[in-house]
């Protein structure tokens, strides 16, 4: 599978696979897209990225380990329907802030961040599969 | 009293909890003198409860309680008539005693904290199962008391016979625990009362009810197993594996009373019917003749007190529900002799134990000299059980017989059967009160001599008040008697039977019991030889038919979790795909929901017939691939066409998401493959490919079946119009999926995202396994390939 050709472009192809995670991941409140199918984005990435340079690599690059992120984005996503909770209203209730930043107006939501939190479940869980199938071709 | 009653009986309820909770730490701190500070919490009780004597004599009702679960009519809510309250001091009484006892009994046990930490345990559960009012809360006690005797039994959990006999008793009870629920549940629907209390006012609804008889087999399934009434008595004997403490207050004082306790405070409600006065007496009289034969063969002290108990739970049983004139006074005076008398022989039996090193009566002998104290106290204890005059147990008996002895037939049966037990529970009872401390001095394994305080206090105070309740009867009567006997009558009742003989038949059978009862008592050792061969002759009895079952049990969890988990996954994922098909297909078909075969298409584009025939190609280059690789790959075929399709239909979300899956799902299962090391090909026999086509083409059947009665259904658009009209408004969102998902159904996702967490770590955990292989733990330690920042 480590081909010079796939050597070569994947981590080009992977960064611009996660980038690309990331906008779709944002986008999703308006456009198609959202945090379900960013994560799978992303894992997709880092899959490629896995048969190009092997685990090691992927796991070194991503610094924690994948069942970690999943376990963050579930706690951002919990803390995201908690947070109403204590504005007052039900649990999971979406609050909106406009913060002004750099003269552009930004819409922050609990419902971005729970997004978030589904992206990395999606992100940690799937990647965490993947490579740890990956790796044991190698025993 | 005072409005803070009620706070004082909740705390009362308590009580035992918090000193069960304290007491290994005070036991390690004072030893077995921790028994002295840990019986203050019962004596406080005992006081507390005794302190609504007058009240409760003068005929009123004690009552109290909060709500537990209003939506449903549950309280946590108690009530103290004469009966519970009668049951109450037993419990805290005796309790005190008790404890004490097992600070001399258990001393340098090294798990004696643990053990008065159990029997408080106990005795919190016990005393919250008598005075409870709502149902709920009596089937909580009554199960925390069967838990907490398979932990008092069970307390030398290292010999395999006291596992045994603490399994047992939790099975029975437990089990009949469980009917009790059925016939509590029963009741409640029966008559919408959830309150023992209210029950009575309901009685003639319950009575006529087509349920009745339901009702009442499962409380009495209740009853017998809790009180070891034959056949489910033989858990009794086998928990005398239980240090002595606990048989004297569990299986004899209190615990097994709990089933007799139910059938009284049942009494008013379903007394008057044949049902009751047919099966109670019946049962109980089985109970009665078998405990004293059976008590009659052994020679272990603990275990002829235990069959003597069983028969005298089957008296108590029988006289319950014999519902003559004066039978129930008789149950109640009897209860209370049997718990003062039978609580003090078996402390008396422990002591010698304890003391003489064995409690087997054929090499007890002359500890008269040795152990004074303990021998005064098992003498009065066995005056009082073989009924004699100036004991309380004499004003019972008398009453027994004045109860049962008429002259109609049932009368005369159940008259002969109470003799015969009364004459032999006589023989027992001198057997071990009197039989050990008599005659020649016999070499015991230790030296014997009398015991601490700790080991005769407990005895002696409740010889000592079975011979003072006999001889000042009135009080004992005006608070305790008569009020625990109108309220299992349900009418108030004044007993006022005194120790004074007076001339007639209940006499005259009292004479013909202690006859028959000395002759027994001198001949013993024949008796018993009698009754060896007997039971020799009649074979193995319920014991060990409970073997049989527990084995016959275990075998067949074996098999039936041989069958439905045999382990290879073929089998798992054809059995679910035959019930996926069968879910699918059967409603359709049984209820003729079939779809209507749909008009073909005619302004279908032509860029979707050519995606229809990509997806078509994937499933043919599947089913003809060569080897498992290419299978995977080209299913992705068919999935991608598919995802195209979605985008042809304006569904951009799903197409994008299902190309994503797609490439995900054929990259994973790939790996899985390789990782499974299948032989490439397919091997599998013709006929068992037939087969799984088959379960395949009935899935995508009733699939597309389902999805075609689906869209022929009219629609329903209220949804897409809601969402459409406020995804942007109150949601500030124009993407209605994504809004769906993160914002209107947001609790959904959050249930699905810790399912895709679980499921990573479940899959993470199966691929660590190798069956045969060596397993590297290696591989799990977090941080290993992490590298160096």
């Amino acid at each position: 599978m480590n081909t010079l050709i796939l050597r070569t472009v994947a981590p080009f192809i992977t960064a611009l696979m996660l980038l690309f995670s990331v906008f779709v991941l944002l986008r999703g409140h308006n456009e198609p897209g959202g945090g379900f199918i960013g994560g799978l984005i992303a894992a997709s990435a880092l899959a490629i990225y896995g048969i190009a340079y092997g685990v090691s690599a992927v796991r070194r690059a991503i610094r924690f380990h994948p069942m970690a992120i999943a376990g963050f984005g579930l706690l951002i996503a919990v803390i995201s329907g908690v947070i109403s909770i204590f504005a007052g209203v039900p649990f999971m209730t979406g609050l909106w802030i406009y913060p002004t930043l750099f003269g552009v107006e930004v819409p922050l939501a609990t419902v971005v961040s729970f997004d978030i939190g589904v992206y990395l479940v999606v992100v940690g869980a799937i990647t965490s599969i993947a490579l740890a199938l990956e790796e044991r071709d190698h025993d | 009293m005072a409005a803070s009653a009620p706070a004082l009986t909740l705390l009362c309820l308590f009580l035992p909890f918090i000193a069960a909770f304290l007491a290994p730490v005070l036991t390690r701190a004072f030893g077995h003198k921790a028994a002295w500070l840990l019986a203050l919490a019962p004596a406080f009780a005992f006081l507390h409860f005794a302190s609504f004597l007058g009240e409760v004599a003068a005929g009123e009702v004690v009552t109290g309680g909060y709500a537990w679960v209003p939506s449903f009519n549950i309280s946590f809510s108690w009530f103290l008539d004469g009966l519970s309250l009668t049951f109450a001091l037993l419990i805290t009484g005796i309790g005190t005693l008790i404890v004490l006892y097992s600070g001399g009994y258990m001393k340098g046990h090294p798990q004696q904290g643990r053990f008065f930490s159990f029997i408080l345990l106990f005795m919190g559960a016990m005393l919250g199962l008598v005075i409870s009012d709502s149902f709920l809360m009596l089937f909580v006690y009554w199960e925390l008391t069967s838990i907490t005797s398979f932990l008092l039994i069970g307390f030398d959990h290292e010999r395999p016979e006291a596992r045994r006999a603490a399994l047992q008793a939790m099975v029975v009870t437990g089990g009949g625990g469980l009917l009790l629920l059925a016939g509590l549940i029963f009741l409640w629907n029966i008559t919408g009362v959830t309150q023992l209390s209210l029950l009575v006012h309901v009685g003639d609804g319950l009575r006529e009810s087509p349920f009745y008889l339901a009702a009442l087999l499962l409380v009495l399934g209740g009853a017998f197993t809790k009180s070891a009434q034959f056949p489910f008595h033989f858990w009794l004997p086998n928990a005398m594996e239980a240090p002595t403490p606990v048989s004297a207050y569990l299986h004899s004082a209190t615990m097994v009373k709990a089933g007799v306790y139910l059938l009284m405070r049942l009494n008013p409600v379903m007394g008057d019917t044949p049902a009751w006065q047919i099966l109670l007496p019946f049962f109980g009289g089985v109970t009665l003749i078998a405990g004293t034969l059976l008590a009659l063969r052994q020679t272990d002290l603990k275990l002829m007190l235990a069959y003597t108990t069983m028969a005298s739970l089957g008296l108590l049983v029988m006289l319950t529900g014999f519902g003559a004139d004066h039978a129930v006074e008789a149950a109640v005076l009897y209860l209370v002799a049997h718990s003062l008398f039978k609580g003090a022989l078996f402390m008396v039996a422990g002591a010698v134990d304890h003391e003489a090193g064995t409690r087997d009566v054929t090499r007890l002998g002359g500890l008269r000299r040795a152990m004074p104290v303990t021998f005064a106290a098992g003498l009065l204890a066995a005056l009082s059980m073989g009924g004699l005059p100036l004991f309380f147990g004499f004003l019972a008996k008398e009453e027994i017989y004045y109860a049962l002895a008429h002259g109609d037939p049932r009368s005369i049966m159940f008259t002969t059967v109470a003799v015969i037990g009364n004459a032999l529970m006589f023989a027992v009872a001198f057997a071990v009160g009197l039989k050990p401390f008599i005659g020649k001095h016999v070499e015991t394994p230790k030296h014997a001599h009398e015991g601490p305080v700790l080991l005769w206090l407990g005895p002696v105070v409740l010889a000592v008040l079975g011979l003072l309740a006999g001889l000042i009867s009135a009080p004992a009567h005006l608070y305790v008697s008569s009020p625990m006997a109108s309220a299992v009558k349900g009418a108030p009742v004044t007993i006022d039977i005194s120790t004074v003989p007076h001339i007639g038949l209940p006499l005259l059978l009292s004479i013909v019991t202690v006859l028959f009862g000395i002759l027994v008592y001198l001949r013993i050792d024949s008796a018993r030889a009698a009754m060896v061969r007997l039971l020799a002759a009649l074979g193995p009895g319920p014991d060990r038919g409970f073997d049989h079952f527990v084995s016959g049990l275990v075998r067949l969890a074996v098999s039936v979790t041989r069958f439905v988990q045999p382990g290879r996954l073929e089998v798992y994922i054809t059995a679910s795909f035959i019930l996926v098909a069968l879910a699918l297909l059967l409603p359709l078909f049984l209820f003729g929901e079939l779809p209507d075969m749909p008009a073909w298409p005619r302004d279908a584009l032509i860029q979707e017939y050519a995606f229809l025939a990509i997806a078509l190609i994937g499933l043919f280059a599947v089913l003809k691939a060569a080897d498992r690789l290419t299978a995977i790959v080209s299913l992705g075929i068919q999935g991608f066409a598919v995802a195209v399709l979605f985008l042809l239909f304006g569904a951009p979300d799903l197409s994008f998401t299902q190309f994503m899956v797609e490439t995900l799902s054929v990259v994973i299962l790939a790996l899985v493959m390789t990782r499974l090391r299948l032989s490439p090909r397919d091997h599998r026999p013709r006929g068992q490919m037939l087969f799984d086509a088959t379960i395949a083409i009935a899935c995508g059947l009733g699939f597309a079946l389902l999805l075609l009665k689906a869209t022929q259904a009219p629609f329903n658009n209220a949804l897409t119009e809601f969402f459409n009209a406020y995804s942007k408004v109150i949601a500030h969102g124009a993407n209605v999926v994504n809004v769906i998902i993160v914002d209107f159904r947001g609790t959904d996702t959050l249930g699905e995202i810790a399912v895709v967490m679980v499921t990573g770590l479940a899959v993470l955990a199966l691929i660590r396994i190798r069956v045969g292989g060596t397993r590297r733990l290696a591989d799990n330690v977090p941080g290993k390939d992490r590298g160096a920042p």
